[in-house]
């Protein structure tokens, strides 16, 4: 495959620009010219068409493919969100047209939508009051950490150090120390959750707060979170729900009904929105009115009139985490798809998105190891450890499935499972679907004793065969040179 | 799995070498094998001090980044240079060419928290049940 920078041709043009016909400033400022030539790739636009399309048709999408990642909830994209986002009114809008005096009055609209998705989002997962402003789901950690340390300080009690299971997220961690507090790390059970006697001995008053995903990354939901919850807020933590396994408990149970204090949700995964090469994503954070108080300004507040407007008088407010409204056009994606489901719509994506992972499950308990072999939640864990003694590892299986035309299931994650491979295939996959996938996953297993060889070598009709992704990650290429 | 006999041993697989004062630390066997092949070393620096089972490396593999702890408290004395350009010798040579870091040891009481070659190997094997 020939990157465009090979298939550029010296004077080959794409464009051909008018004579000036006006005066052209000759002397720029040495100090703002460039040293070098931009090494541009000189090509026809046909070129640059064929280049794209061809590319885009490489492209492995939920449009084009089942995508079971697990822990991502790789969801169908309904298009009817598109057209709401590309509706005028919403995209054209100016972001600061609110802030002007007088501007409130022309965004009415949207100003209705972050307010209403506000008490949607509050509704969905029993907290006070919602912020849209984060723009990820990391960025929705990162802040909710943020309001967690502003209340703590606010108390006067500096805390130390935030508790997080041994099966957690990455992100967890990460945002916890970004936020500037330690971390310690409670393994997990035999029975596949926390373990309850290393977290009491971990909980002091030193801890800031417990940050928990319920279901679990192993899709298991834990029957003692609220002893858990409990056991935390009386030793003065807060609890922190990380929201990205929210697919599998709508309208089954809320987080603020178990005593979490914080909520992030990532938009993208539950509620539809696209993963979009790496953004634009959304990440809201609720809280439990204890932390409202806290939330980033602005906030979008009703007049006794039903009109809207941006609220700036939060005083204890940890301030902006991103400019203006979130990525507003994303939350409206997600608004659309909460009010086109409605609440029946919302528990039976929950209801089947457990159904899909328990029915992938049983299936194919018989020919892999299974990580905690009881009812799971929205996705489940197998192990490739019994296939390990031919020579076959969760690796050589999920290349295997790309060239059977299925996305791999997410693979060595969790981190304390061996040979991990979790499969979240969602409630938008038919049954025939989910048939044709567990079909080849059989396959694999059975390849694993026979030809462990065709394992090994695959992918072999992609366009690029097996990467060699220790060479790869050691000696990074990421740049054509000439 | 390779077990050398002069060698101590945390719960977390890391291996001590300790030698009068100073000890030379690394990860075992067990461990690179766990870990697949190793890409990344965030090695600590010339004079860092180190806790018991406290953070002192970061290792990153194809699979996943994993936290290093230190087996005994001690001042960093020296660190192997060679693992910047060649992480892969923890792979080929765990106990040897793979080594981290040279420490200069604060409490050599510590060494009791230790398991030696034969408790560890029981443990690790008990692991890959």
């Amino acid at each position: 495959m020939q990157l465009i920078f090979e298939k550029s041709r010296s004077g080959r043009l794409g464009f051909r620009l008018p004579e000036s016909d006006v005066y052209v400033f000759e002397s720029l400022p040495q100090k703002y010219c460039r040293k070098e030539e931009a090494r541009l790739p000189e090509v026809s636009e046909l070129d640059v068409v064929r280049h794209f399309s061809g590319l885009s048709r490489l492209n492995f999408s939920v449009d084009t493919n089942f995508y079971p990642l697990g822990s991502c909830t790789m969801k169908y994209n309904p298009k009817f969100m598109e057209k709401a986002a590309s509706l005028e009114g919403f995209s054209l809008l100016h972001p600061l047209i609110p802030q002007l005096s007088g501007g409130g009055i022309l965004a009415q609209g949207s100003l209705e939508v972050l307010y209403h998705m506000d008490k949607l989002l509050s509704e969905i997962t029993g907290m006070a009051a919602f912020t849209m402003q984060p723009l990820a789901g990391a960025h929705g950690e990162l802040t909710g950490v943020m309001l967690i340390s502003a209340y703590h300080k606010a108390n006067g009690s500096l805390k130390k150090h935030i508790i997080i299971p041994d099966s957690s997220h990455g992100t967890n961690p990460a945002s916890a120390a970004i936020a500037g507090y330690d971390v310690i790390v409670i393994p997990t059970d035999k029975e596949g959750y926390l373990d309850v006697q290393a977290y009491k001995k971990a909980l002091s008053k030193d801890t800031a707060a417990v940050m928990l995903t319920c279901p679990d990354t192993l899709g298991l939901f834990n029957p003692k979170i609220k002893e858990i919850a409990d056991l935390a807020h009386s030793a003065g933590a807060l609890m922190y729900y990380d929201g990205a396994n929210l697919n599998a408990i709508m309208g089954k149970c809320r987080p603020g009904d178990i005593g979490f204090d914080v909520v992030h949700l990532n938009l993208h995964k539950t509620f539809g929105t696209p993963h979009g090469g790496g953004g634009p994503g959304a990440g809201p954070v609720g809280v439990s009115s204890k932390l409202v108080d806290f939330l980033p300004i602005s906030r979008v507040m009703r007049r006794d009139d039903n009109t809207y407007f941006l609220d700036y008088q939060n005083k204890k407010t940890i301030g902006y985490v991103a400019p203006f409204y979130g990525n507003f056009l994303v939350i409206l994606k997600a608004y659309a798809y909460i009010l086109a489901l409605g609440k029946e719509g919302l528990i039976e994506v929950s209801e089947n998105a457990v159904l899909s992972a328990n029915y992938c499950l049983s299936r194919l308990k018989d020919y892999f190891e299974v990580a905690f072999d009881k009812i799971c939640m929205h996705e489940c864990v197998l192990s490739a450890s019994r296939q390990v003694k031919y020579g076959v590892h969760a690796l050589d299986i999920s290349k295997y499935l790309i060239d059977k035309g299925f996305h791999p299931p997410t693979i060595y994650f969790p981190l304390i499972i061996k040979e991990a491979m979790m499969i979240e295939p969602t409630e938008t996959e038919s049954k025939e679907t989910l048939d044709k996938f567990i079909e080849v996953m059989i396959e694999a297993a059975k390849l694993s004793k026979k030809n462990p060889q065709a394992l090994n070598l695959a992918p072999e009709i992609m366009p690029i065969k097996r990467l060699d992704e220790t060479k790869a990650a050691r000696e990074p290429d990421l740049r054509w040179k000439p | 799995m390779l077990v050398p006999d002069n060698l101590f041993f945390t719960k977390d697989h890391e291996w001590a070498k300790i030698e009068g004062d100073t000890a030379t630390i690394g990860i075992t066997d067990f461990a690179q094998g766990s870990l697949g092949n190793i890409t990344f070393i965030d090695l600590p620096k010339i004079g860092q001090g180190l806790k018991q089972s406290g953070l002192c490396a970061t290792v990153e593999s194809v699979k996943a980044a994993s936290d290093v702890y230190s087996p005994l408290s001690g001042e960093v004395v020296k660190v192997n240079e060679e693992l910047a350009d060649h992480p892969e010798l923890v792979n080929k040579s765990p106990y040897e060419s793979g080594w981290f870091a040279v420490i200069k040891i604060n409490n050599l009481k510590e060494k009791d928290a230790l398991m030696d070659a034969k408790k560890y190997k029981e443990y690790a094997e008990n692991l890959s049940k």
